[in-house]
């Protein structure tokens, strides 16, 4: 298992570093790669959004535009109660992924929550496809008792459709 | 607006005076691709190879050099090539290439009726922004089958009806309907809209403050339409494939899907969501999570059956299997979740191919 809080203590938004972000990243990633979502899933604040624009529509706006995937934490929550099942038949036996984060940037603080942005690429493996999706991360992260939380994630792929690796069914 | 369609690469401008045009995407000089963006405005299509110039009714109006050519070429004769027929009904544009087909009304036969449905009780409609572009390892027919067919739904989306559950959606009213075919190939599925339509059917789901306007929306649809219309276009929902490769799915959303095939085994499929331009914000998201939630790629139901036509390739590539069982509802007047509507599209598919019966 896991530890349950996988990032180092923080005291608040502003004494952040790099450093801090990154290890909270690399171990969302470990979470996600290790399917241990039940924890993954306690990354997020109560008001999370975790968003993914179509391809041809990067800037999209969920209340206005399409988009591949529009959580909030109840339907975080029914994604992964989905995932944690054998009915996600999409994702029975799960894929194997890989998820790699890099080029890590901190943004200015904005009021209590601290803009990230960074480049990913995910593999995902399964039978014999293999398949990678590629983008950027755009994260607001917030302080909650001490630790890093995620108030939103937004992953923009930089693929210019889904043709390659056929849908969303894991989570980028 | 550029996309192959066939596997042939076309694009669509409007012209001056507002007409639809289809061009294969190809420079008359030495054939380079001329409309090289998805989407956009032009007066003119610059090919970027040696600078010839076309208008948007395809014609040629600028040669660099024209004068190179003395008198040895007929430049009105090299405008762009006009796909062999176009034609549109409500605002779908349809193409083919084959410029002795019939014409686009007889073609969609029992189908326009369902697509004026779809049209009339959507009003001002508009695409919204936002593609799903996304493939499939299967053959093409496989998807065509599965646009329309209820037999799947309960087992195959079981994750999403619990998801829909969780939302407090009651889905006990049920699915009672019928398959028909509406010739030509092109067959629907009507049946009772268990959940809130954001046409004209309120459910909880849509919140207290919604209510007015649904009932607004509802009693306008009845003036225009009377009550039985009115009442088929709110409360029900429509499957509908139209022969070979449109799909109308008018449920909790409105999906605009087509797919082509780029080999015997893999297709590309393409989805829009349809929508009426002034929605209410809160209707509007309604719509676009039914959307992404059911229909989506990245939704609780679409990856599922990406799977399940995926698996079917792969079970009839072991060659266990010559033919598929489409019986389903032979023996009564079929329902919605019988297979009536796929035997249309075969006998049609079959009588295209093998010149055979219908
Ligand atoms: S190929 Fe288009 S101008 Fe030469
Ligand atoms: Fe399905």
């Amino acid at each position: 298992m896991t530890a349950l809080e996988p990032a180092p203590a923080v005291t608040g938004v502003h004494g952040v570093t790099r450093a801090d972000v990154e290890d909270f990243l690399y171990a969302e990633a470990e979470l996600l790669d290790a399917w241990e979502l039940d924890t993954w899933i306690a990354l997020f604040t109560a008001d999370c959004r975790y968003v993914v624009p179509c391809n041809d529509t990067p800037e999209g706006d969920p209340t206005r535009d399409l988009v591949l995937i529009d959580d909030n934490a109840l339907r975080l929550r029914s994604r992964v109660e989905r995932l944690n099942s054998r009915k996600a038949h999409r994702e029975y036996p799960h894929s194997t992924t890989s998820h790699q984060v890099s080029n890590v940037r901190l943004r200015p603080v904005e009021g209590e929550e601290l803009p990230v942005v960074a480049e990913f690429t995910v593999w995902r493996f399964r039978g014999e496809r293999s398949t990678t999706y590629v983008g950027r991360y755009a994260y607001r992260l917030r302080v909650v008792d001490g630790h890093l939380r995620i108030a939103a994630k937004r992953a923009t792929l930089a693929m210019g459709s889904l043709r390659q690796v056929a849908d969303v069914a894991i989570i980028l | 607006m550029r996309r192959p369609v066939g596997n042939r690469a076309v694009f669509m401008v409007r012209n001056k005076a507002g007409e639809v045009k289809v061009f294969h995407n190809s420079c008359s000089h030495r054939g380079a691709v001329v409309c090289r963006k998805d989407s956009g405005n032009a007066k003119v299509f610059q090919c970027f190879y040696h600078a010839w110039s076309f208008d948007t009714d395809g014609k040629l109006v600028g040669v660099p050099d024209r004068e190179a050519y003395g008198d040895g070429l007929d430049f009105g004769a090299l405008g762009l090539r006009p796909v062999a027929r176009v034609e549109s009904y409500r605002g779908f544009v349809f193409l083919s290439y084959d410029p002795d087909i019939m014409g686009l009304v007889d073609y969609l036969a029992g189908a326009a009726e369902y697509l004026d449905l779809v049209v009339d009780a959507t009003g001002d409609a508009e695409i919204i922004r936002g593609t799903n572009e996304y493939a499939i390892d299967a053959n093409w027919k496989l998807l065509a089958e599965n646009s329309i067919d209820g037999y799947h739904a309960v087992p195959t989306h079981d994750t999403y009806f619990k998801y829909l559950v969780s939302l407090g959606t009651d889905l006990s009213g049920g699915v009672a309907g019928t398959a028909k075919s509406l010739g030509n190939g092109h067959a629907v599925l009507e049946y009772a809209a268990p959940w809130g339509r954001p046409v004209a059917k309120w459910e909880p789901l849509f919140g207290e403050d919604s209510r007015e306007e649904i009932g607004r929306l509802r009693a306008d649809l009845v003036d225009k339409y009377g009550e039985a219309r009115a009442r088929r276009m709110a409360d029900t929902n429509r499957n509908m494939l139209i022969y070979p490769n449109l799909v109308i799915n008018d449920i909790m959303a409105i999906t605009v899907r087509t797919f082509m095939p780029t080999s015997a085994d893999r297709m590309e499929v393409t989805a829009w969501e349809l929508a009426p331009r002034d929605e209410l914000p809160q209707l509007r998201q309604r719509r676009l999570d039914s959307f992404l939630t059911f229909l989506g790629p990245g939704g609780f139901a679409t990856p599922d059956d990406i799977e399940a036509l995926e698996s079917c390739q792969q079970g009839f590539h072991s060659g266990g299997l010559e033919w598929n069982d489409l019986s389903r509802g032979m023996a009564r007047d079929p329902l919605a979740n019988d297979e009536e509507q796929m035997r249309a599209f075969w006998r049609q598919w079959n009588s295209q191919v093998t010149g055979g019966a219908r």
